[in-house]
């Protein structure tokens, strides 16, 4: 397994499968896939994977520890950046295909309508994160500021969960799902924290050792 | 001079779309695989409660309607495989997949409240009740899309004249069919069923207002709410309630389902008024299917000539 976890392949494997959503994305543009409404059905998949390339990616470090396999550490930073690849479609579908470059009505959204507001915001605070992940970024902040500066990725979620509970008209139960893992997700960082298990081996979020950057 | 009358066809004898579709094909079959083998699949085929569900038919429209838009018309199967029908899930291809499951052959609508003639009526009494009409009518969501449907049916006042509202009656209130059994996703939605949809009298009688069996000259898919649903195109089309099993007159103003979940959201006219917004989003545009940019909503969805008059002196930001 950890052989497995430290080959190239295994990086090659989480790069191919975090492609698959956008594949399929082009596979049902090509086969009347997207439903009669293709601009809605490209915003919800694009928003979907980002929020659930945050969840995985913040998987990684409870995953980590609970199976022993320090090793995933490798991954986080792929995962990390689909989440922000994403999250640019998104972004990118929402002001192009949904607001036609109006920055006027995109800011009267911003302003007013709050599920846009924290869903830009989330947005937003991805971007120095994807701007410092790489290992020179590491070594310049310091690793102390580097982790200080990738626990907005808490807010992130949270922010993500807020965005998509306060669109749906009324069907709660994605939503809450979503809620309810980044909570477990994140109350485990608490208790981690504050009543880490005895003998439990201690993991550095960020191994001191800058890996070689593959992204 | 006697003249023998056919016996008359009922809905359930109209012949499912399926079928006649399937009859130049059946030949083909027959040819390349021998008789057993598709006299087999078609015993599956009646065995299997699906392609009966699906299955539309023909219906015979006496005149077009003077009320019906020029503007390009969707697609059938846009309008069939893009709905909002929450009792068969929350995402707008799933009511397609699975609306197989509701049976509307037989099927009885009770009318009941304030009218002196309380009656049950059959989908086959309601289809011979008026000469049927096809009405294209634009259709705008609640969610700022909207379409272009060639509907069937005729002006819900001839229904109201058989039962003969008593002095009290100010409201109309719409039932939806519900049965957990054959709608498990229900639960799942996070509104309360039976949906119950209303309109005051008045906007009832109005000659837009359309009692809709069909759609492309055929009876309506069950994900558009057949066999029989209400069609009111000046307001957002939640309030147009599907599968109708119960119309109910009465005094007050009925509760309805979208304005009891979220009162601050969804009022009980939400009449089509691209100056009032949804609290969350814009109603000043709208995306047509099949249109890549959005166009401008129309104040009563463009039927203000028709209905404007219903709300002299009303409030529509107060009212909506």
């Amino acid at each position: 397994m950890r052989a497995f976890l430290i080959s190239k392949w295994s990086k090659a494997a989480v790069v191919l499968i975090g492609l698959v959503p956008i594949a399929s994305l082009v596979w049902r543009a090509f086969h009347n896939g997207l439903t009669a409404n293709p601009i809605e059905f490209i915003t919800h998949a694009t928003g979907d994977w980002t929020l659930r390339f945050v969840v995985i990616t913040l998987c990684i470090t409870p995953l980590r520890r609970l199976v022993q396999l320090p090793d995933l550490i490798r991954f986080r930073r792929t995962l990390g950046l689909f989440a922000f690849f994403y999250g640019c479609l998104h972004f990118t579908t929402y002001i192009w295909l949904d607001k036609f470059f109006d920055l006027h009505a995109v800011w009267i959204d911003v302003y007013k309508r709050p599920y846009i507001t924290v869903g830009f915001t989330a947005f937003v605070l991805m971007i120095p994160l994807a701007v410092t992940s790489t290992a020179g970024w590491i070594r310049r902040m310091g690793g102390k500021n580097w982790r200080l500066l990738h626990r907005a990725i808490y807010f992130i979620a949270i922010f993500g969960v807020i965005h998509y509970y306060w669109l749906v008209k009324s069907a709660v139960i994605r939503p809450l799902t979503y809620g309810a893992i980044v909570a477990v997700l994140l109350l485990w960082r608490v208790a981690d924290k504050y009543w880490p298990r005895s003998g439990a081996t201690k993991t550095a979020p960020v191994s001191s050792q800058p890996q070689k950057a593959q992204a | 001079m006697l003249i023998r009358k056919k016996p008359d066809l009922t809905y359930a004898d109209l012949t499912p779309k399926a079928v006649y579709l399937d009859r130049r094909k059946f030949l083909k079959d027959a040819g390349l695989l021998g008789t057993a083998a598709v006299a087999g699949r078609s015993l599956w085929r009646l065995a299997s409660p699906a392609s009966n569900a699906f299955a539309a038919s023909k219906l015979t429209v006496a005149s077009k309607s003077p009320f019906s838009t020029t503007e390009k018309q969707n697609t059938y199967d846009d309008v069939s495989h893009y709905n909002n029908y929450y009792e068969f899930g929350v995402d707008k291809t799933e009511p397609a997949k699975n609306a197989g499951t509701l049976i509307t052959a037989p099927w009885t609508v009770s009318i009941e409240g304030e009218v002196n003639k309380p009656r049950k009526i059959t989908i086959d009494e309601i289809l011979k009740l008026a000469p049927l009409e096809e009405r294209i009518y634009r259709h705008r969501c609640v969610e700022a899309w909207s379409i272009v449907v060639p509907w069937i049916g005729y002006s819900f006042s001839e229904l109201v004249k058989t039962v003969e509202p008593t002095p009290k009656a100010k409201y109309v209130a719409f039932e939806s069919f519900y049965d957990r059994k054959v709608m498990p996703l229900a639960p799942y939605a996070g509104i309360e069923f039976p949906y119950v949809e209303g309109l005051r009298l008045d906007e009832a009688m109005n000659p837009l207002t359309l009692l809709c069996v069909g759609m492309y000259g055929e009876t309506l898919p069950n994900q558009d709410g057949a066999p029989m649903r209400i069609t009111v195109p000046w307001k957002y089309g939640f309030k147009s309630a599907k599968s109708l099993v119960k119309i109910r007159f009465t005094k007050d103003q009925p509760p309805t389902t979208w304005s009891r979940m979220a009162p601050n959201e969804y009022g009980f006219y939400a009449n089509v008024n691209p100056r009032v917004d949804h609290p969350r989003w814009s109603q000043a545009k709208e995306r047509r299917l099949g249109e890549f940019f959005k166009r401008d909503t129309l104040m009563f969805n463009g039927y203000g000539d028709q209905v404007a008059g219903l709300y002299n002196g009303l409030d529509l930001k107060k009212y909506y």
